[in-house]
């Protein structure tokens, strides 16, 4: 007994043995339990198979309810790395007609984390987009012997026609910058990367459904977690009608072959586009599924840039189209009245500095200035305007005065049309001149009044300026989508934007435009059916005058404003003009008349040489 | 008769109802982990379902009550009575059963009765316990003379051999918590020392050996480690057990100094395997204190050689024992070890297992929330990996009541079994609590990745009928053994 009492102390020894192993594993399952969500996550992809849902991107529409874009059924084939360890790797490419190669490649890249920043070894990874019908059906009857390869039905867009590109864009897969933007995006996922695909694309692509399915340790589907509680049904993307008139838009794109150069035509009452040829243009089609990327390239490569939508990111001057935004600006702060006439003797002439002009009775008020595009008569307005020192301390002031005539027309920062990449052209303002000029006067500057100089504007401020015009002092922002389905349009297409100009001074232009159609540049514009005003450019540049016209039609009640813009096309009555007559008839009395049809033809038909320099 | 009576009032008055309330505490979790791991999500579940584990389950809690109250009914002096020969009965079982038993997964265990199989390993232990503690309860033992302590150590070693055999090498195991026992009833705490260190020398040894030590590529890290640590053992054991300070300091002065010294001419002259200076000075150190034990006629100098001698003799077998384990017990304790990462093989399991413990967070996912232990990532999530379900389901929360009661349990039966008059009863006592943290210890370890992976059940957890009615026996004599108590402190 007493020998068996002396060690009875070890009891504390075995008591803080179970103490000391119960603290340890209590702090090991508070490492586990509490110090990390990784186990947590771990289990989720373990456990959950979330099949994602993918709703269909919304269909576009011509304003005419012709139907542009829409979805059709693809088969994508995914992978899951941590299920496709033991695939017979032959058997599979031969099955895909794809080879060892690219097989490789392919794994490689898709376990990339810089290139697929949302890869695990869990979840279903892209490994081959877009199987057509035919291909996919042929798959399916093999996919039992591929463990880890999975279809999923996806929608690729479909373009009913060859027009409008630049308008309607297209869809790619994400990139790794898209992904990291926002994390609604995974690999493989497809984005609008041009035109309305891009600027519309929250509304399009809809919101991703998921199905979140029980999957046990060998990859058995034990039905869905808590009754589909937390599943998500796919939301479809909305449907978008544009504002664009394929007819339009078809017989644009017919006249401008062969040239480069755009024609935008607006709404004026609305601010909706109706065309916006962009020339070289290219099929939509061909960017559409597995050789996107190839022909993306080739297009990138073009030196006549096809890709290049002039209409919104060309940017040029102007021209003679400008002179009724200075005209306007005269008007408005009392430097002429509608009878000031100026003398033009073969153009403009102070000292040394002269700016030539075509011949015309001297001296001419403003309307019929306007009609015969009289360079003499929009420099002297200029002139007198930026010396006239009772109204302007200095020329800077005068300069900024004029600056804000033409910002408050549209002109110098970009309209914000609904496209991406608008180029906002240019109006220059004082600190500009004092910036790079040592010293600087009206005289210097002289050849901005009639749209030439630093003054570049894009196609479709043009288009603006006569809708502006048309509209007799104010604009609505263009813009290329009428309706959202379900949404109302953004405000921003809506609001009317009024000029500093009032609207007797629009009346006076107005009056200018439509001299120049019954008895000035435009006359071939002129028809018997509406009353059209128009004013063409004939722009200088470094190579051949590029043709321009701006008009509007019918004076009165103005349905249509439209900007023509060919590059190299000479005077603006050689190719401006008559396109965009034609396109105003088009538009005005819906078909052409037999003689428009053989005018038509015989532009589609005519090609201007550009050699094949980069431009 | 009246006297009967008061005896029997006196069993259920005296019984400790702290033990029996925590039992039933943890019967009841174990129950609700059970109902969990066997959930199925496409079938829902009926838990009363007698065709289902949780349904079966029931059966066993319900026939271990009935099992307990025969128990306590049972006057505890027959166990003392009959202790050898249940034992001897218990070893005949053991020896027939790989003869009796079908395979399952390779052990051979199981004896079929019926519809039922029962393993007759998880009932050995009492009656090796009862065994154990009526031999060494005679009068004339005494633990520190060399024959009575090897005829214990053999009472306990006997069945473990005979499961070994049976391919049940965990449940064998299971008997090395005797030796906690040992050492509470006297046993000299050098032989616990012992038995640590020859764990830690193979850890070391085997975990280390490939790595270069300091950079120099001659010299694997493992073997200096271990040869390191020899050196300070010994050192540690005749500071413990000798009170002479000078040989002390000779032996960790000499030695560290040559090891040093010869480490710094490997680093900065000609690289060379210092192991063999290390060998040498283990040798030399072993030889010194035979030589001391020669002439200062101390035994415990040659005990302390002795020990050397072992640690060295255990080092240079562990490779030629590892080779010797079956191939999935060697990648088991690389896998451990953290030599190899095998996620789809030994790994699988531990891993999955983290991976259910650690989705729970701090309050779980709810009761048959689990998708871990439910969709059967967690291999034997019903058996021996049924503490991920309450990982899972019931969270930090959960995981850290049941450890303390865990814990309640074992403390409660230190106090117990310490209370004991006899030497007898404290002697079971310790076997029974030891049995248990035993079982925790390595059950609770495997899953949270910290022990290896010994395929041996929870206690009150794990489903099964075998091992439930095993811990009720175990639990439910040394109760009984307890209530009574006080009647020899009354007769004297």
């Amino acid at each position: 007994m007493e020998s068996d009492r002396q060690y009875s102390n070890r009891k504390y020894v075995l008591g803080a043995v179970a103490v000391v192993i119960v603290i340890v594993y209590l702090i090991r399952l508070f490492t586990l339990q509490l110090m990390s969500d990784d186990f947590k996550r771990n289990a989720d992809s373990n456990a959950f198979l979330k099949r994602i849902q993918y709703p269909a991107r919304g269909a576009m529409r011509d304003r005419t309810g012709k139907l542009l874009v829409y979805n059709q059924p693809a088969y994508d084939i995914m992978v899951v790395m941590s299920e496709a360890a033991d695939v017979d790797t032959l058997d599979l490419c031969e099955s895909l007609g794809i080879d060892r190669g690219w097989f490789d490649r392919r794994m490689v890249e898709i376990k990339d984390r810089n290139r697929n920043p949302g890869y695990s070894s869990y979840t279903q990874q892209l490994f081959m987009s877009q199987l057509s019908a035919e291909e996919f059906s042929s798959f399916q009857e093999k996919l039992f012997r591929f463990p880890g390869f999975y279809i999923q039905k996806r929608n690729i867009r479909q373009y009913a026609y060859d027009n409008a590109a630049h308008i309607l864009g297209d869809v790619g897969e994400v990139g790794p910058s898209d992904i990291e933007a926002d994390d609604y995006y995974q690999s493989g996922d497809y984005i609008g990367k041009l035109g309305v695909e891009r600027s519309y694309e929250r509304q399009l692509r809809g919101e991703k459904g998921v199905e979140i399915l029980l999957r046990d340790a060998r990859g058995r589907i034990k039905g869905s977690y808590q009754e589909g509680k937390f599943d998500r049904a796919p939301v479809p993307g909305k449907n978008l009608t544009l504002s664009i008139d394929l007819e339009l838009q078809q017989l644009g794109e017919r006249l401008m072959k062969g040239k480069l150069g755009s024609i935008v035509a607006i709404e004026p009452k609305t601010g909706e586009v109706l065309c916006m040829v962009s020339s070289p243009t290219y099929d939509p089609r061909i960017m559409v599924g597995r050789q996107r990327g190839k022909n993306n390239q080739i297009l990138s490569a073009d030196p006549m840039k096809p890709l290049l939508n002039r209409a919104i990111m060309g940017q040029y001057p102007p021209g003679s189209t400008f002179k009724t935004s200075q005209a306007l600006t005269f008007l408005e702060e009392g430097i002429i009245t509608p009878q000031t006439a100026y003398s033009c003797s073969h153009g403009f002439h102070f000292g040394r500095l002269t700016v030539g002009c075509h011949g015309h009775p001297s001296p001419l008020p403003l309307v019929p200035a306007i009609g015969t595009s009289c360079n003499g008569y929009f420099c002297w307005g200029l002139y007198y305007m930026f010396n006239n020192r009772k109204k302007y301390a200095s020329v800077q002031e005068a300069m900024t005065t004029w600056k804000d005539y033409m910002v408050s027309m549209g002109f110098g920062y970009q309209l914000g049309i609904d496209l991406p990449g608008e180029k906002r052209g240019m109006i220059p303002n004082a600190q500009y001149y004092d910036k790079y000029l040592r010293s600087w006067n009206a005289l210097t500057v002289i050849s901005i009044s009639i749209g030439q100089g630093e003054v570049n504007l894009t196609p479709l401020q043009i288009a603006n300026l006569g809708a502006t015009i048309a509209n007799r002092g104010y604009y609505i922002t263009p813009h290329v989508v009428k309706e959202v389905q379900g949404e109302p349009l953004d405000t921003l297409y809506t609001r009317k934007h009024y000029t500093r100009v009032s609207k007797p001074n629009y009346e006076t232009v107005v009056e200018g435009m439509r001299r120049a159609v019954t008895g000035g540049t435009c006359s071939s514009a002129n028809n018997p059916w509406y009353e059209v005003c128009g004013k063409t450019g004939t722009a200088q540049n470094r190579g051949h005058d590029h043709s321009v016209f701006m008009g509007f039609a019918p004076k009165d009640d103005p349905q249509i404003a439209v900007a023509v813009y060919v590059e190299n096309g000479g005077w603006g009555a050689t190719y401006g003009v008559p396109i965009g007559a034609l396109i105003m008839e088009k538009f005005i009395n819906g078909h052409l008349s037999p003689e428009s049809e053989a005018k038509a033809e015989s532009f589609e038909n005519r090609t201007i040489f550009y050699g094949g320099t980069e431009r | 008769m009246a006297v009967r009576k008061d005896k029997e009032r006196g069993v259920m008055v005296s019984l400790d109802w702290v033990t029996i309330v925590i039992y039933i505490a943890l019967l009841g979790l174990g129950w609700m982990s059970v109902c969990g791991a066997s959930y199925d999500f496409d079938q829902g579940g009926n838990f009363f379902d007698f065709s289902t584990r949780s349904g079966m389950q029931i059966v066993w809690i319900g026939t271990s009550f009935l099992l307990a109250m025969v128990i306590l009914s049972i006057d505890e002096r027959l166990y003392d009575m009959f202790s050898y020969l249940l034992y001897i009965a218990f070893l005949l079982l053991l020896l027939a059963t790989p003869f009796l038993a079908h395979n399952i997964k390779g052990s051979m265990s199981w004896i079929k009765i019926g519809s039922f199989s029962i393993q007759p390993a998880e009932f050995a232990k009492f009656a090796t316990a009862l065994c154990v503690a009526k031999y060494m309860s005679r009068t004339d033992f005494n633990i520190q003379r060399w024959w009575d302590f090897l005829v214990a150590c053999l009472l306990i070693v006997m069945p473990m051999g005979l499961i070994v055999l049976q391919r049940e090498t965990g449940s064998a195991l299971v008997y090395s918590a005797f030796f906690l026992m040992l050492y509470r009833e006297g046993m000299p705490g050098s032989i616990l020392f012992a038995g640590l260190s020859a764990v830690v020398y193979f850890v070391v040894g085997v975990r280390f050996d490939a790595d270069p030590f300091w950079g120099i590529s001659a010299i694997s890290l493992g073997r200096a480690l271990v040869f390191l640590l020899v050196l300070l053992f010994t050192v540690g054991m005749m500071r413990v057990y000798t009170k002479a300070w000078a040989p002390v300091l000779k032996v960790f002065g000499y030695g560290m100094t040559m090891t040093l010294a010869a480490l710094l001419f490997s680093k900065y002259v000609i690289p060379f395997d210092v192991t063999w200076v290390q060998l040498g000075v283990c040798i030399g150190m072993i030889v010194y204190l035979f030589v001391l034990a020669m002439r200062e006629r101390y035994a415990r100098y040659a005990y302390i050689s002795l020990f050397a001698v072992g640690s060295l003799a255990l080092y240079f077998s562990s490779d030629m024992m590892l080779d010797r384990l079956a191939e999935h017990q060697q990648t088991r304790i690389r896998v451990l070890l953290g030599m190899e990462d095998d996620p789809r093989g030994a790994g699988y399991n531990v891993i999955q297992a983290k991976i259910a413990i650690g989705s729970g967070g701090l309050k779980g996912k709810g009761f048959l929330n689990g998708t871990q232990t439910k969709l059967k990532y967690v291999p034997e999530q019903d058996t021996d990996f049924i503490f991920c379900t309450v990982g899972e389901e019931e969270g930090f929360l959960g995981c850290a009541i049941v450890l303390t009661l865990f814990l309640l349990l074992i403390l409660r039966l230190i106090h117990l079994a310490e209370r004991q008059p006899f030497a007898f009863g404290r002697i079971y006592g310790y076997c029974v609590m030891s049995v248990f943290l035993f079982h925790v210890f390595i059950n609770v370890g495997m899953v949270l990745g910290l022990t290896p992976v010994i395929g041996i059940p929870l206690p009150f957890f794990s489903y099964g009928g075998s091992s439930l009615w095993g811990f009720t026996i175990l639990l439910f004599i040394f109760l009984r053994m307890d209530a009574s108590r006080n009647r020899f402190v009354h007769n004297k």
